[in-house]
């Protein structure tokens, strides 16, 4: 505690009073350079859309600023307000929403399209460890299982409309702080026997039939190479071509030529990969692996158990999102819609992720007021 | 540390060791994950970096065939008999006109491009992709080309495209000899797939059907070519990355004369026919021509079924290729037969026989009658064949009997292939008791020995059999192969080193060796004397049967008429032609050769079905013609003295002109 102390006292910098952590926000500007070239090549080199995402890039980073400044307290105090708000519009969404893409995501505000989901990514975690951070650590079983309830109604709620991808981030990110506030191995084990049982439920009566065919196409994507199994074999043949160099940027004959498809979004990964090599993916992997580590320092070095365990959380949450899609893209997990962090084009979960690093940057510049 | 399971004053420190221990075996989770994604790509950039590699380059890179041109078709003298001729359609890109329909409709106005097309081309709009060109109307006439071409600046995204086509500029004169290309059908498909062809006719759109484009099609089609071309998921084309240029097929150059041809044609007009020439030196074909003919140029764009239709069943068919046609011979073998009796040495030049104007075999009531009623005679050799006088050939050949003088007449190729370069050839039929058992299991009767005495009976020859045995027979019995190639053109063209100017362009020219078979020995070489100085006396002797239809020619020829029944009468039966039906009317025969001591160039000419007269009168003046043809201006004179008679020949400038002796025209 006190070496920390002792570290804030030094680095009482310009960035200090900015509550900018300085090392998250080299790592995030460098995936954020980085998602610009990508997404320039991928979109056909096309100046509109990269400048559509700088545009959001700096909304992304205004947002995060500003998120920075609101001491982490204002979070723990409103989290069960904003629990009830989130669920509620969970529910009306689900009642009232917006249909696109065969989901149901959007609430329409008139000027803008508002996707609850995304808002409860930060609230689902907030509202956990709060709830968790008012006991005694480790926690009691009883107070799991609650807290379990908690991260499993707005869970549900998003995989009812149906957002795979969001609603297994959501309930990561609650198991997250469940897991960091010290459950028990014991507990640990039960969940994953009963979690295995669960599956063939979840296939049989949970699981829409477009969600089993991308499983079925996940085990065997040769099956249907012009179909269903399209995404991820293009995607195989572009990451396999770029071998140890790549083809080098905007040489990448997969995106260029348009074989691989969601090229700037979900798979903006095989792009980056045939383009700049396995020496290119070790540096991303590398800078992923810098953030987590310096998310999961600010949430040791944290004050209070809620910071620690939000904190953990949100860094844990951004790895997940990491390994989803890479995972997805590389053929080593099933197609679910996660974008790369940071490096997709795509605003909504851009903005929402920069909150996250804000509300990081938060905990971590703003220890002394907690204490 | 000891763990505190239940405290009731909170233990900051505890828990924030709990959460940095929980903290660190995340941070172990995630770094293990990661190596578990970095395996992953590992496996995939690495270890199957090859597979991939090719997988993405078979994804954007195809290989599009360029077809090679066809090579040419030249007669003797380089006179173009086949050639690539393009022609032009007219093509629209949709995703380069602006307004599709209003463009479609103002050129077709334009054109007079009928309403059926421009449906078709909507039609086939909806499952073409949009940046590949459609053909809205092929086979634009020059006037439309021209019409286009001054109005192209108001079509955008329309086109002329040009393709090369089949094209023959004689027509039906050379049809029968050069056959046709035409679209490649499945049948033709597959047996390039057998004869692992496929992949060099990939962007081939025809082949030969008949004649020499179907035997020299290999040579005549040449190598594909390949353009390396990256594109993308929608197929369209992003750029040229090689190009392996084709090569040409090789140019023919026929033996065929074409001048040659059309005298045929000329000749034959009106008459069902065919004329068959020979260079007996080296077995070249200088004519080949049977009549009716018809237009190969209707095949090659694909014949309508009328069309077709009314050549399969026109009265003439003229789809049947004559020169390689199964006639009776009749007289015309006279003098093959008259060679096996002195190799026989059943007969002698100055034996005679007596003809009372018919003919009995021993004990047998059956009159055999001659063409002339009251007989010739006394008959000896040289008269047997320019009176061609049957008693003596019923006579001989009875004396030789069928199986001596089939074995003879095969060695002349009758029944047999001649092995000339097209494959529509025919082997007719020579008749012999293992024939005759084998065909109808029947015996051989010696009345049926009589008939093939006279080349009738069963007895079939095609008119390029009858000039293949008469160019053995001036040869003295050396077989010459026949054939239509005289030689092929590679032209290749390598690469100038100033890059600006013309490619080199050489040419190999491969003349074709003759073809020579074992050749026929005879006993005595004086024998082939005596039977070619027979048929220089049927030509040149005053009264012969082939007489009128060489005199006044400046050429010294020899030659032998026959005339073929067709219609079964009875030997006593009067035939008269004016009275019995069209089609069993006799045929007319003739083989002729000049010069008669070097001969250059040996005809065989049949005809069906002749009103009046034979083959002297009918057979004989077509093949004065095309003599005349080939012979020009020149005149040839025999010096040698005859060796069996006294008489003089013809024309008194036999005796005068010695100047033009010899040479080439």
């Amino acid at each position: 505690m006190r070496s920390i102390g002792h570290d804030q006292q030094k680095q009482r910098s310009i960035w200090y009073r900015l509550n900018i952590d300085v090392p998250l926000l080299v790592g995030i500007l460098s995936l954020l350079t980085l998602g610009l070239c990508v997404v320039y090549s991928a979109g056909g080199q096309s100046a509109d859309m990269a400048i559509r995402h700088a545009k959001r890039i700096g909304i992304a980073l205004f947002v995060m600023f500003f998120v920075a400044q609101i001491p982490p307290l204002v979070y723990r105090k409103w989290a069960v307000p904003a629990f009830i708000v989130g669920i509620a519009l969970l529910v009306s969404v689900l009642l009232f929403g917006h249909v696109g893409k065969g989901a149901q995501r959007w609430i329409d505000l008139g000027f803008t399209m508002f996707q609850p989901s995304e808002i409860m990514k930060l609230i689902v975690p907030i509202m956990i460890a709060w709830y968790v951070s008012q006991f005694n650590l480790p926690t009691k079983i009883i107070h799991i299982l609650a807290a379990f309830t908690l991260v499993l109604i707005p869970t549900l709620l998003i995989a009812k409309q149906p957002d795979l991808g969001t609603s297994l981030l959501i309930a990561s990110s609650g198991i997250f702080v469940i897991f960091l506030a010290g459950a028990s191995w014991k507990l640990i084990g039960t969940c994953a026997v009963i979690g295995s049982a669960f599956a063939p439920i979840l296939w049989l009566f949970l699981m829409k039939d477009y969600q089993k065919q991308r499983v079925l196409t996940f085990l065997n994507p040769e099956q249907d190479p012009l179909g269903s199994g399209y995404h991820i074999i293009q995607s195989k043949i572009a990451i396999g071509s770029g071998g140890l160099q790549g083809k080098g940027w905007l040489q990448g004959t997969q995106s260029q030529l348009e074989f691989l498809p969601e090229r700037h979004t979900d798979f903006i990964f095989a792009v980056f990969s045939e383009e700049f090599g396995l020496i290119g993916v070790t540096l991303l992997l590398l800078v992923y692996l810098a953030i987590v580590m310096r998310g999961l320092w600010i949430a040791i070095s944290a004050e209070h158990a809620f910071t620690k365990l939000l904190a953990g959380s949100l860094t844990l949450t951004f790895f997940v999102y990491v390994f989803v899609n890479i995972g997805m893209v590389s053929g080593l997990l099933p197609v679910v819609g996660v974008p790369l962090p940071l490096v997709s084009y795509g605003g909504t979960s851009m903005v929402t992720l920069m909150a996250g690093f804000g509300i990081l940057m938060a905990i971590s510049t703003h220890r002394r007021f907690i204490a | 540390m000891p763990r505190q399971k239940r405290v009731v004053i909170r233990n900051h420190s505890a828990e924030a060791n709990l959460f940095a221990r929980r903290a660190f075996i995340t941070l172990l989770g995630v770094i293990v994950i990661i190596l578990i994604l970095f395996n992953n790509i590992y496996e995939l950039e690495i270890s199957s970096y090859e597979k991939y590699q090719t997988r993405s380059n078979s994804n954007r890179i195809k290989l599009l065939p360029v077809a090679p041109n066809r090579g040419l078709i030249y007669d003797r003298n380089g006179v173009l008999l086949a050639e690539n001729k393009p022609i032009y359609s007219l093509e629209v890109i949709p995703e380069q006109v602006e307004d599709l329909e209003k463009s479609i409709k103002e050129v077709s106005e334009l054109l007079d491009i009928p309403q059926e097309k421009q449906s078709k081309l909507f039609e086939s709009l909806r499952s073409k992709r949009r940046f590949k060109p459609l053909e809205l109307i092929s086979r634009l006439s020059d006037q439309q080309v021209a019409l286009f071409s001054v109005n192209q600046h108001k079509f955008p995204g329309l086109f002329i495209d040009a393709r090369l086509k089949r094209y023959y500029p004689f027509a039906d004169l050379t049809t029968h000899s050069l056959g046709y290309v035409a679209r490649i059908n499945r049948r033709d498909a597959i047996k390039l797939e057998e004869q692992g062809k496929e992949e060099n006719y990939a962007a081939t759109r025809n082949i030969g059907k008949l004649g020499l484009e179907k035997f020299y099609q290999d040579i005549l089609h040449g190598t594909i070519g390949h353009q390396e071309v990256e594109i993308n998921n929608q197929g369209r084309i992003i750029r040229t990355l090689s190009f392996t240029p084709p090569v040409p097929g090789k140019d023919l150059t026929l033996t065929l004369d074409i001048e040659l041809q059309m005298i045929a044609k000329r000749a034959l007009s009106g008459k069902r026919g065919a004329i068959v020439a020979i260079d007996p030196r080296d077995g070249g074909v200088l004519a080949m021509y049977s009549n009716p003919s018809y237009n190969g140029n209707l095949f090659v764009h694909g014949i309508s079924s009328n069309n077709y239709k009314k050549l399969l069943s026109s009265h003439d068919r003229p789809l049947i290729n004559r020169t390689v046609q199964g006639y009776p011979p009749a007289s015309t073998i006279k003098p093959l037969l008259a060679l096996t009796g002195l190799e026989e040495e059943l007969i002698t030049p100055e034996k005679e026989i007596y003809d009372p104007g018919f003919y009995q075999l021993p004990g047998i009531e059956t009159k055999r009658r001659d063409w002339k009623k009251w007989g010739h005679g006394k008959v000896n050799l040289s008269k047997s064949l320019e009176q061609s006088c049957n008693v003596y050939y019923y006579d001989l050949s009875y004396k030789l009997g069928i199986t001596r003088i089939a074995r003879m007449m095969e060695k002349f190729g009758f029944g047999e292939y001649t092995g000339i370069d097209i494959y529509e050839e025919n082997r007719a039929i020579m008749p012999s008791v293992e024939w005759k058992r084998a065909r109808y299991n029947q015996p051989w009767y010696t009345g049926e020995t009589l008939s093939v005495g006279i080349g009738q009976s069963f007895w079939t020859v095609t008119p390029l059999q009858l000039a293949q045995a008469m160019s053995i027979l001036v040869n003295k019995g050396q077989i010459k192969v026949p054939h239509l190639l005289k030689a092929t053109t590679e032209i290749s063209l390598t690469p100038n080193e100033n890059q600006d100017e013309q490619p080199h362009r050489s040419e190999i020219v491969l003349e074709m060796p003759i073809d020579e078979k074992p050749p026929i020995v005879l006993t005595k070489d004086s024998y082939w004397d005596i039977v070619l100085d027979g048929m220089h006396n049927t030509v040149q002797k005053v009264g012969a049967t082939g007489y009128s239809a060489f005199k006044g020619s400046k050429y010294d020829a020899a030659g032998k008429t026959g005339s073929a029944q067709t219609a079964n009468i009875g030997q006593d039966e009067k035939y008269d032609a004016e009275t019995i039906q069209e089609n069993q009317r006799d045929n007319a025969m003739f083989v002729a050769f000049a010069p008669y001591e070097k001969p250059e160039i040996v005809v065989a000419v049949a005809i069906e079905n002749v009103a009046k007269g034979g083959g002297g009168t009918n057979a004989a003046p077509v093949a004065r013609q095309i003599m005349d043809q080939y012979f020009g201006n020149r005149v040839i004179i025999s010096k040698k003295a005859h060796p069996h008679h006294e008489e003089t020949y013809g024309e008194q400038y036999l005796e005068v002109n010695n100047n033009n002796s010899s040479g080439n025209n």
